[in-house]
């Protein structure tokens, strides 16, 4: 199988043709006129890398109801991403090897994006003993990132334990920081005005900010890896610059949501923005833009988290923390990135795409666009607008907190190993089949 | 107005409204008869997800006494427990058919939530730390009567404001009636950024009530300190606590004999107010429970009597 | 009943009653003023055959001064002082549904209270019938008077209960669709009584007494 795709713009330069064969890039030239099986005229769309998620909760296995790998990765490639990484905070937890090697084998039945299981640190998210990490890492499922995404590694003697055991596999621990001393699971709005007038229990920057500082020392000390989950705070922008400056491998990640909400849309008590870490105020998000741009935030990870509406029916303070984010990052990202002049498409595509997947490890994705490599692709109109609207979403759940929204930058295709994965904005008609099973 | 969720929802005209139609309830109370007629035919239900001996009875009573129909439902350990959502628990009361709510709930907020999704008129007993509405104008009213109208006056509350919903509410009433505020706390149990809230605070109670640090003091509202919050690390004992910030015999004598003092119940006594100060001349506590009543019933009266629309202003009654 | 729905012309000889945005009164101050002297006679020559043993009481709004006026010729009369109060009627109305929440007015118990003695109601215009039912179960809230009266300026028929008045002012016979206003000195400015008709009346009837 061949495609060609005619006039696109590589990261948003010049206009080139772009030749697929089989799963790689075959050839890149101005104009390329052989036949292929299906051609996509780009019309002066901008190519991208295929985005890779570092964070996603695909809820299977546990939460069918609200979630599956297929329809996950239905959502993910739709919002232009070629591989994602599923949270091990499903029911049963994903902290052995049988359970890890389920959720890829899944993953590439779907066969939408690249699935790739993280493993918890933890067993059962306990925050007591380590789990299997080595079984996990060895098995088909090669997990490389490590987290006990929803609940904090507290510990500090068992996030010590974690960061050492980790480096024979070339693997990363994955922090939810999150002091619970700090922050318990009551606290559901940034501690503040509005979290003190409104009576809700505060979430302070101060329970995120602590734990890094305590994270990128033992970092040091082990001499390990670390990656920080969904960064929500300036004064972590602090903590990462400094550490980075003084040589610490870690890197860190933003969700899309704060790079573009406040907290003052809590003012309502609608449990649609209720999301952990929570919405901060506008100087945290100019924070955040800035670190994402000059890059001492690495990558933007979507920390998708679809809940059924009766789980978020009720009380601020009752209701399950998450929103959607799969397919609204790219719209989200451009608008608080590119429309601000902060980032250019390059620059969208080392975050989204190139960054996460050296994070990640995931060989063939985030790669440039050359002879040679995996057609791991997203083509994007940069010009295209749309509303988004919660009923049309292939997620199988609604709570996203843009609904209603315009937002710039369409998916148009995106391919996985040279296989059209999304056309023309919808899922391609054979991957449809597959997911509707 | 249709639904009372937060003292903020009161213009001074309609709380001044409330407080003067509560004023001719409470008149009738003393009569021989308790039993006034314009709720007749509605049913009112208290929907309490969080306990509550005083509120529910003082609302129940209020509604009786003027003919309505009083259903207590308490769905405490409901829904959460149940795997229901609080939308199914609280749907389902409606859908019987109830003219208006009356809801406590543990969770700030949760009065509002239910409000959008009910079409009755629906009155905040309390959520969470939020609010306490019909508290404040129960304070209103009694602080009124001791003293005439509010404008001006200087009214100090003391105890864990954090956690208070009704420091919130009175806050919003009292400075909406003209009054000023100082909230008196220790550092812990502040709210953050109270210093965005229109009033004054120390973390000093007797520079304040002396009048030196923010000039005489016209009235005193004690709040409930709860005994959690020393296991919660605000304070680390009540011995400690109430020579810090109880209302203790000597305290109280710093205030003008016609000082009343308030305080919301129930009472540690001994912690946040000494027997002196609770069982003084000064002492208010019994009016703000008669109070309560005349209060609760002036409130459904506004909300339920006239036609279902909002009123949209003062109707004249015709000569 | 087909009254004219014109103004009567004032009566010649009496002061001219001045026009009220252009709809000249029935009834100016002479008139009310010699109205209620002549109420006030009758009221006397009732109670004096009970030991003068009676209360006044208005219903709001202009009933109030009515009855205080009452009490007061009363007493220039007989010198005899009598007892005053007001009723409100507002939380006993049988048509608070129909309307926005009206505010409470003023229930002051006459010296003495209501138990035992003769209790004369005194409200400016008689019409339904309602308002009068309505205070009649409000005054079981005050007590049990020996016996109610009821004293009216104006009765101006369209009765819808079996209601009639005891001491009428003036009979005035109207349309139904008109509305009839009394003014008092203390509330208004000045005494009157004004009939309007429906197309010149900018304020919708209240006039249901």
């Amino acid at each position: 199988m061949t495609v060609l795709l005619k006039g696109v713009a590589p990261l948003g330069g010049r206009p080139v043709d772009v030749l697929i064969d089989g799963t790689t890039i075959s050839e890149i030239a101005p104009s390329i006129t052989a036949p292929a099986t299906l051609v996509v005229d780009g019309g002066g769309l901008v190519l991208l890398p295929g985005l890779v998620d570092l964070h996603t909760h695909l809820r299977e296995p546990g939460r069918e109801d609200t979630e599956t790998i297929a329809t996950g990765s239905a959502a993910a490639a739709l919002g232009g991403y070629t591989a994602v990484h599923a949270m091990a905070n499903t029911d049963p937890v994903a902290d052995t090897a049988e359970i890890v090697k389920q959720v890829a084998a899944l993953g590439r039945a779907a066969g939408l994006v690249d699935v790739r299981p993280v493993g918890a640190v933890s067993k059962g998210l306990e925050g007591g003993e380590l789990a299997e990490i080595g079984l996990m890492a060895r098995s088909r499922a090669g997990v490389r990132v490590f987290s006990d995404d929803g609940r904090c590694v507290h510990d500090a003697r068992l996030m010590r334990r974690a960061l050492e055991y980790v480096k024979p596999f070339d693997a990363v621990i994955a922090q939810h920081a999150q002091d619970p001393r700090l922050a318990d699971a009551a606290s559901c709005a940034h501690e503040g005005e509005l979290s003190g007038r409104l009576g809700l229990p505060g979430w302070p920057g101060v329970a995120e900010e602590s734990v890094i500082a305590r994270d990128v020392m033992l970092a040091r000390h082990t001499g390990s890896r670390l990656h920080v989950c969904h960064v929500s705070t300036g004064g972590s922008v602090e903590v990462l610059r400094w550490a980075k400056e003084r040589g610490v491998d870690v890197t860190a990640e933003v969700t899309p949501h704060h790079l573009l909400l406040t907290c003052d849309l809590l003012s309502g008590y609608d449990p649609l923005f209720k999301v952990n870490p929570p919405l901060r105020p506008a100087e945290d998000v100019e924070a955040l833009r800035a670190a994402l741009a000059d890059g001492t935030i690495d990558a933007v990870a979507t920390d998708h988290a679809p809940h059924a509406a009766h789980d978020k029916d009720h009380a601020f303070g009752d209701a399950a923390f998450g929103m959607l984010g799969l397919e609204t990052a790219l719209g989200v990202v451009t608008e608080a990135m590119i429309g601000t002049g902060l980032l250019d498409w390059a620059g969208l595509a080392d975050r989204m795409s190139v960054r996460p997947a050296a994070i990640g490890r995931v060989a063939g994705h985030g790669q440039s666009i050359t002879v040679g490599t995996p057609a791991n692709l997203t083509l994007v109109d940069p010009t295209g607008e749309w509303v988004v609207d919660p009923a049309t979403l292939a997620s199988l759940s609604s709570n996203t907190p843009f609904a209603g929204r315009r937002l710039p930058a369409r998916v148009v295709a995106t391919f996985l190993r040279g296989r059209a994965t999304v056309l023309d904005g919808s899922l391609a008609a054979a991957a449809a089949e597959r997911v509707a099973v | 107005m249709r639904n009372l969720l937060s003292a903020a929802d009161l213009d001074r005209d309609e709380a001044t409204a409330i407080l003067d139609t509560a004023e001719r309830m409470h008149a009738i109370q003393t009569r021989q008869t308790k039993k006034l007629p314009p709720l007749r035919g509605r049913t009112v239900v208290n929907l309490f997800f969080e306990d509550s001996t005083r509120t529910r009875s003082s609302f129940e009573i209020a509604g009786k006494w003027l003919s309505a129909d009083v259903i207590n439902v308490s769905a405490k350990g409901s829904s959460l427990s149940k795997g229901e959502s609080l939308r199914d628990t609280v749907l389902t009361v409606a859908a019987m058919g109830v003219d208006a709510l009356v809801v406590r709930h543990n969770a700030s907020g949760a009065v509002q939530r239910i409000s959008e999704w009910v079409e009755c008129p629906v009155v905040n007993a309390g959520d969470g730390t939020h609010e306490h509405p019909t508290q404040a104008l129960l304070d209103a009213y009694t602080l009124r009567r001791r003293l005439g109208p509010l404008d001006e006056r200087h009214v100090v509350i003391v105890g864990d404001i954090t956690h208070s919903r009704v420091a919130r509410s009175n806050v919003l009433l009292l400075t909406t009636l003209g009054a000023r505020v100082t909230l008196v706390a220790p550092p812990t149990l502040m709210p953050p950024a109270v210093g965005a809230w229109a009033c004054t605070t120390s973390w000093e109670l007797d520079p304040v009530l002396s009048g030196k640090a923010h000039g005489d003091v016209d009235a005193v509202m004690m709040l409930r300190v709860q005994r959690e919050r020393m296991t919660g690390g605000y304070f680390p004992t009540a011995r400690e606590y109430a020579v810090g910030y109880g209302l203790s015999p000597a305290r109280v004598e710093m205030l003008g004999d016609d000082v009343p003092v308030l305080h919301p119940g129930p009472m540690n006594r001994g912690l946040e107010i000494s027997s002196a100060a609770a069982d003084g001349l000064r002492s208010a506590v019994l009016e703000q429970v008669q109070a309560g009543v005349a209060v609760r019933m002036a409130v459904l009266y506004r909300l339920l009597a006239g036609a279902g629309e909002p009123a949209t202003g003062l109707e004249e009654s015709p000569s | 009943m087909t009254g004219s729905a014109r103004v009567p012309a004032p009566h010649p000889g009496v002061s001219g009653p001045t026009a009220v945005g252009g709809v000249a009164p029935v009834l100016g101050p002479a008139e009310v003023g010699r109205i209620v002297d002549r109420m006030a006679h009758q009221v006397i020559e009732t109670i004096a055959k009970l030991d003068f043993d009676a209360a006044l009481l208005g219903i709001p709004t202009r009933g109030v001064p009515l009855a205080r006026r009452l009490a007061e010729r009363i007493e220039v009369f007989s010198g005899v002082p009598i007892a005053v109060g007001s009723l409100d009627i507002t939380l006993f109305r049988d048509d608070l549904r129909l309307r926005g929440v009206r505010p409470l007015n003023d229930t002051v118990e006459p010296e003495g209270g209501v138990d035992g003695r003769t209790v004369i109601l005194v409200d400016d215009v008689l019409f339904s019938g309602r308002s009068v039912r309505a205070a009649l179960d409000a005054l079981t809230e005050l007590g049990r008077p020996r016996a109610v009266q009821l004293a009216v300026l104006v009765d101006r028929g369209h009765r819808q209960l079996p209601i009639r008045a005891d001491y009428v002012g003036k009979n005035l016979p109207t349309n139904a669709a008109q509305s009839v206003r009394v003014h008092l000195a203390e509330i208004d400015g000045s005494d009157g009584v004004i009939v309007t008709d429906p197309a010149a009346d900018s304020v919708p009837a209240h006039g249901e007494a």
